[in-house]
């Protein structure tokens, strides 16, 4: 079983040096916001087997909290990719 | 019991990895900004959240722990896993990145036309 959990570490994180290839690589801005939310999404999982590794349960609140972040983190890029900034600031008041 | 209870967690883990490896793969070798937002958004869901199931299935029957955050984590990356994708594809396309050339339709720009003129927008 940690033999097993030991490799789909391995393969997860040589998933994720692909996708940071890309991120570093990628043409435009929106080629890394779209590598980067992937990347957050493998840092999930990833945390979730290694608390299957050491087995304990405290490293399961950081799962749900990086999950938020990312969410937010995403959605923040795409608005400051399409308006230029991200809380809109209006002077009509 | 024991044997069973990995067996499970086995499976679940294993076809999770094994979306998370696609999603790398689209990553690197598709064309676009589209198509690979589209490996990124679906599949990368998919794979974290059979990840997570597997280990909620490790702590619940091996280590006798129920624990409900991993289902919340998973509910939540369910309904955001997409959402996300959808934002960062649709910002993209205003902020003007070209499709790749093998495209065959493109039903958005029609749309954005027609809302540009009613606004006034240019």
């Amino acid at each position: 079983m940690t033999t097993f959990i030991i490799t789909a570490i391995v393969v997860i994180c040589l998933s994720m040096i692909a996708v940071i290839y890309r991120m570093v690589k990628g043409p435009s801005a929106s080629d890394r916001v779209v590598a980067l939310d992937s990347l957050g999404v493998s840092l999930i999982s990833l945390i979730g087997l290694f608390s299957v590794l050491v087995e304990t349960s405290f490293f399961l609140e950081i799962v749900l909290l990086l999950a938020i972040l990312s969410f937010i983190g995403t959605v923040a890029f795409s608005k400051f990719i399409e308006k230029g900034d991200i809380i809109k600031r209006d002077n009509s008041r | 019991m024991t044997i069973l209870a990995n067996g499970l967690v086995i499976v679940f883990i294993s076809v999770g990895v094994l979306f998370i490896v696609v999603t790398a793969i689209g990553l690197l070798r598709l064309p676009d900004l589209y198509t690979r937002a589209h490996a990124a958004s679906k599949s990368a869901t998919l794979g974290v959240m059979c990840v997570l199931i597997g280990v909620f299935f490790h702590f619940w029957l091996i280590e006798d722990h129920f624990n409900p955050r991993i289902l919340l984590g998973i509910l939540f990356l369910f309904i955001t896993g997409p959402v996300g994708g959808h934002i960062m594809t649709r910002s993209s396309y205003i902020a003007g990145v070209k499709p790749w050339k093998g495209t065959v339709r493109d039903d958005l720009a029609s749309e954005i036309e027609k809302m540009k003129k009613e606004q006034g927008i240019k």
